[in-house]
């Protein structure tokens, strides 16, 4: 990026009418990927002098147990639902999950799901990290996915959505193949880097669990009703130029017995329309790159 | 400036969690848990019973639902007494209709300001949990732990002499919790605390001074988050219980006994304009030939015969 400048210059502008016509396989119209966070929170983790890692003091009981949800129970049931309409997950992962819980990231694994990096913990923060530290948890992330997984991550998510100037330059460098941090387009583009190549696959902060629960204060039948018009919408224009839907997750928030039904119906619906190409978000940057961003 | 080195060192990167109150547990590969006459989904109803001073404190933390205005807010004032004056009864008799004993989250200042309540909620078979002493008796670190000992012992021993009997539960007040919590509960004596949310059943929590058990209690299920919190009606809130209910009931025919919280606020749910919503909701989960409605007391001593 250029730093400092009122345009950081991550892409260019491209309307979204006269796009040349992205094509998905089998002539389907909207390239949909879900993204489940697998993500580990610290009970009492260091304080980044830029943010708080809770909002209360420590111990935010409700706020860590909350999450802990996530990798005693909800995972399993929001894995199951996803497995039984054919959704592989492409993981937003606290790659030290690896390290506490492994039966959450080897069951992900043995499902078929690809890892990307959320950062070590969701609750490390990459605002001023120098560059040998921000080198430091990408090696890290990229060897602790590797041994525990096999897997070569190709993607990143910054943790807890803390950036520097250097993040999408550096993951571009070790070779990594996309970025889930910008939110500018349906369509993956291709980002300014140094070296390298680097897409931007359309992740989805609006249709995000937590935005729907949390920001938007949702119902689960009313999420669950969004979701369903995201997809009716981009499946329809698809038709002119192939689109990308994601399905952001926390199964803390959408594994709660009270949500999992209505978004069961989601995945059932989208599964059965017909329009869609489930994929991995790897498999979605490879079918964009073979066409070329021209 | 950069980042101090240390943020990018992990002690507690390890097999496990990154504390020493409970081990890991995976939820679906755990021995089945069996309720009594063979019901499937214990339903744990917990009414929250508290009093707010019109001079409300901040320290640690001001509670939600506190004062809001300028002083004398009598706005909120009331509109809390109104949950215990009138809101409360309906809850109460929305239960008694299709005889359920359940808890009540009391805060100690209701027993000794209120004993009729008490007396009310012993008489129709419910249990009492001890919620603090009033809604300005907050937790969180950086309490002195003398402090806080004397606070839980003041709330406990205070329902005890009301009510006759020493609450065997805990609830803190927005479940904020200090580092010392857990110990000084297991210390007074407390057999089991309601504030953890990580699980859907009880589960041992260990502390410095012995053992104590989590019964987690869905905070995102409670008519404040969604009623009051997230703005849904109650129409919606009853759907929602309905929804998690229909789940647990499936998921236990293959796992094993499941439990559904069903956390009440009476200034919130006892409105006339949602208690025929809930007392519809409270009718259906009656009818529901798998729903063991109790209270947390019985929840527990049916899960440590097994667990």
């Amino acid at each position: 990026m250029r730093e400092g400048e009122a345009d950081p210059g991550l892409y260019e502008f491209k309307a979204w009418r006269g796009r040349p016509k992205i094509r998905w396989p089998e002539g389907k119209t909207c390239a949909v990927w879900v993204a489940p966070n697998l993500e580990f929170y610290e009970l009492d983790p260091p304080a980044n002098p830029h943010r708080k890692s809770w909002p209360k003091p420590h111990p935010d009981v409700v706020g860590y147990s909350h999450r802990d949800h996530a990798n005693r129970v909800s995972h399993w049931r929001m894995a199951d639902v996803m497995s039984k309409y054919g959704f592989p997950g492409s993981v937003s992962l606290s790659v030290a999950l690896c390290d506490h819980i492994p039966e959450v990231v080897e069951d992900a694994n043995a499902r078929g799901w690809e890892f990307f990096s959320h950062g070590i913990y969701n609750t490390r923060y990459s605002y001023g990290m120098d560059e040998a530290q921000e080198r430091a948890i990408i090696e890290d992330s990229i060897e602790t996915v590797k041994r525990a997984t096999g897997q070569q991550i190709r993607g990143w998510l910054a943790p807890a959505l803390t950036h520097t100037p250097r993040t999408l330059d550096l993951i571009a460098e070790y070779g990594l193949d996309y970025t889930c941090d910008l939110y500018h387009d349906d369509q993956p583009t291709d980002v300014a880097v140094a070296k390298g190549q680097l897409t931007a696959i359309p992740y989805s902060l609006e249709v995000n669990d937590h935005y729907g629960f949390f920001i938007y204060n949702m119902s689960p039948r009313d999420y669950a009703d969004t979701l369903i018009r995201q997809f009716e919408r981009l499946a329809t224009e698809g038709e002119e130029s192939g689109t990308v839907m994601c399905i952001p997750l926390h199964s803390y928030l959408i594994g709660q017995p009270h949500r999992i039904g209505p978004f069961e119906e989601v995945l059932k619906h989208i599964a059965n329309d017909g329009r869609a190409w489930i994929a991995r978000a790897g498999e979605i940057v490879d079918a964009f790159r073979e066409q070329g961003d021209d | 400036m950069t980042l101090d080195p240390s943020y990018l060192e992990y002690p507690s990167r390890r097999r496990g969690m990154d504390h020493d109150h409970y081990p890991y547990s995976r939820f679906d590969t755990r021995d089945p848990i069996v309720w009594p006459d063979g019901k499937t989904v214990a339903i744990w109803p917990v009414i929250s019973l508290e009093w707010f001073p019109i001079t409300p404190e901040d320290d640690p933390f001001r509670a939600p639902g506190h004062m809001q205005t300028a002083y004398p807010d009598y706005r909120h004032y009331t509109s809390r007494e109104y949950g215990s004056r009138v809101g409360l009864y309906r809850l109460l008799d929305a239960f008694e209709a299709i005889g359920a004993k359940i808890s009540v989250a009391a805060n100690s200042a209701i027993a000794e300001r209120y004993p009729e309540i008490i007396e009310a909620i012993v008489a129709g078979g419910h249990e009492l949990i001890a919620h603090s002493t009033d809604m300005n008796g907050t937790i969180a670190s950086g309490m002195p732990a003398e402090e806080e000992r004397t606070l839980i012992a003041q709330s406990v021993e205070t329902l005890e002499r009301v009510s006759g009997t020493r609450p065997r539960g805990w609830l803190s007040i927005a479940r904020s919790q200090s580092f010392n919590t857990a110990k000084l509960l297991a210390e007074a004596g407390l057999d089991y605390m309601c504030d953890w949310v990580n699980d859907e059943l009880p589960y041992h929590f260990a502390t410095d001074a012995g053992e104590i058990v989590n019964i987690p209690l869905n905070h995102e299920l409670s008519d404040r988050q969604i009623v009051n919190v997230q703005q849904q009606s109650a129409d919606s809130y009853v759907q929602q219980i309905r929804d998690a209910y229909d789940w647990l009931s499936r998921e236990a025919a293959d796992h094993g006994g499941r439990m559904l919280p069903l956390h009440l606020t009476p200034y919130i749910m006892g409105l006339p304009y949602r208690m025929h919503a809930f007392d519809a909701l409270a009718r259906w989960l009656a009818e529901q030939p798998g729903a063991w409605i109790t209270r947390g007391d019985a929840i527990l001593d049916q899960w440590k015969e097994q667990a």
